[in-house]
């Protein structure tokens, strides 16, 4: 006997999620396996990983805001001119011209300063129950290194406004630079390496002796390209790790399960 | 219960645990909107800050940098540019990359436990709140013009002039003599640093110790003195108005 043919609807839905939807343990495992963005996560977790309680939802927080700030940066795009010249203007107008451009820059804003925070509550969280621990070592030190790039990624931010806050801000904190020994010229051991206000570290992040168009324009890359895909790149290693490392981390079993 | 007394339900959940879909996913997917209904409110509720356009040709006073620097800023109260804003942020970084490869105390891996790793809790929740969470809080909120202490409730425009006549520890001790103040300050430094190895020495038996092994113990000990030397030179500072403890003509600490 002859199979009637397939229908369009259940080929377009076979072609896109390769199993079906019945309420299976098959289908629950594939819902999850089968996809490019859930298959980060394990097919089954251990009960108390789904509590609040115990994780705070404190990394996947951090990730929400990240995409929040990737989504609300690239319409921020749109409006913005890297420049001393057009920087001030392009907020203004982003702020009183664009439709809904004040609320697309205050989420970014408040996204990037709440990833920050919440990376650090994550940090504490993983701290205090000890997830550091075997074999979880390397994952932390990626996470470490996420942290720094989450707040580089909101240090290159605060210039781009151009406003005084901005300005003033990004020179105090690359004053640091200028300090660095050897390799800053106001740091000790700056007269052995010869180091200049030009040719010094804070002069190859700005660009310059002070922060100015080279800065922004510098700082811009960095915000908009680099960091982000660094930041992404680690992301994607330190989700899928959690996955190798055996899963989100809990207390042993108990005995005779 | 045995497997063949349970009815053969299409959802079984596998033994060690439950399915992501729909358990770990739905749980996300609540977080994330009630996450962003807060986000929304906020955007909506609060504009982002900008002032008037950048002016290279007046400084504010004071000049803060982003809030989340705001703890090493604080620093520089106490230490010079190159420790608080280099030295210090990279020992942080790699302290913090190390503490895995450190910590060698089993338990507590994966639950929350105070008693059964004391130690390493304290450390991490002191350097956490009392070297970076309140510095930073007192740079937002108590910092005015000229660095200093305004409480959130006074004014700026009433000028405060704190005079602070700082002298190198070596000065109180009655030293003049500028060779012999390096070798003192260089001295009192090294010792600080030699109480890492004078607690080896005695505690080396201890459980603790062996597990460590010399090279961890010698990274942990200057971590943790580090972190303590800050403490020190603020208390240092704000007793007895130390500017420096060591003087070299290259460097002052």
């Amino acid at each position: 006997m002859k199979t009637p043919p397939e229908g369009l609807g259940r080929q377009l839905w076979r072609s896109i999620f390769r199993h079906r939807f019945e309420d299976l343990p098959r289908n629950r495992m594939l819902q999850i396996t089968s996809s490019v963005f859930l298959h980060l996560h394990p097919a089954t977790v251990r009960r108390h990983g789904l509590r609040l309680r115990f994780t705070w939802g404190m990394g996947g927080l951090s990730f929400l805001t990240f995409l929040v700030t990737v989504v609300t940066g690239v319409v921020l795009m749109f409006y913005y001119r890297p420049t001393a010249q057009w920087a001030y203007i392009d907020m203004k107008n982003l702020q009183h011209e664009i439709p809904f451009g004040m609320i697309q820059r205050n989420m970014h804003r408040w996204a990037a300063h709440a990833m920050v925070i919440l990376v650090w509550l994550h940090m504490l969280r993983v701290f205090l129950s000890g997830s550091y621990k075997a074999p979880r070592e390397f994952n932390w030190v990626i996470g470490v290194a996420l942290l720094v790039l989450t707040m580089l990624l909101s240090f290159t931010g605060y210039l781009l406004p151009w406003d005084q806050l901005a300005r003033w801000a990004i020179t105090v904190g690359t004053n640091m630079a200028a300090a660095t020994p050897f390799l800053g010229h106001q740091g000790p051991g700056a007269s052995l390496t010869g180091v200049t206000e030009r040719t010094d570290l804070r002069a190859l992040l700005l660009g310059g002796p002070q922060v100015g168009d080279p800065a922004i324009l510098r700082f811009y890359v960095l915000h908009c390209v680099a960091l982000p895909l660094m930041a992404v790149l680690l992301m994607a290693v330190h989700f899928w790790r959690i996955r190798k490392d055996g899963g989100i981390s809990g207390p042993p079993p108990p005995k005779g399960e | 219960m045995s497997d063949a007394t349970k009815p053969p339900v299409a959802t079984a959940e596998p033994s060690d645990g439950l399915t992501t879909w729909p358990h770990l996913v739905r749980v996300e997917f609540l977080v994330a909107l009630a996450a962003m209904l807060v986000l929304t409110v906020w955007s909506i509720v609060l504009d982002a800050p900008l002032e008037e356009a950048a002016n290279p040709n007046r400084t504010p006073d004071p000049s803060k940098a982003p809030w989340y620097f705001l703890g090493l800023q604080e620093l520089l109260v106490y230490f010079d540019p190159w420790i608080a804003g280099v030295v210090v942020p990279l020992l942080i970084i790699v302290g913090l990359m190390a503490i895995p490869y450190l910590d060698r105390n089993p338990a507590g891996n994966g639950y929350f436990t105070l008693r059964q790793r004391p130690f390493a809790i304290a450390t991490f929740l002191f350097g956490f709140l009392g070297l970076w969470i309140i510095p930073i809080v007192i740079g937002v909120f108590c910092r005015g013009p000229g660095w200093n202490w305004y409480w959130p409730w006074e004014s700026w425009d009433v000028a405060k002039t704190v005079d602070l006549r700082n002298v190198n520890l070596t000065d109180l001790l009655g030293i003049r003599d500028a060779t012999a103040a390096t070798w003192l300050g260089g001295l009192l430094l090294a010792g600080w640093f030699g109480l890492g190895g004078v607690f080896w020495l005695w505690q080396r038996k201890s459980l603790a110790l062996l597990q460590l092994g010399a090279a961890r113990y010698a990274i942990v000990a200057f971590l943790w003195l580090s972190m303590a030397g800050i403490v020190v030179k603020m208390a240092l500072r704000l007793a007895l108005n130390v500017k420096y403890v060591w003087v070299s003509p290259w460097f002052s600490v």
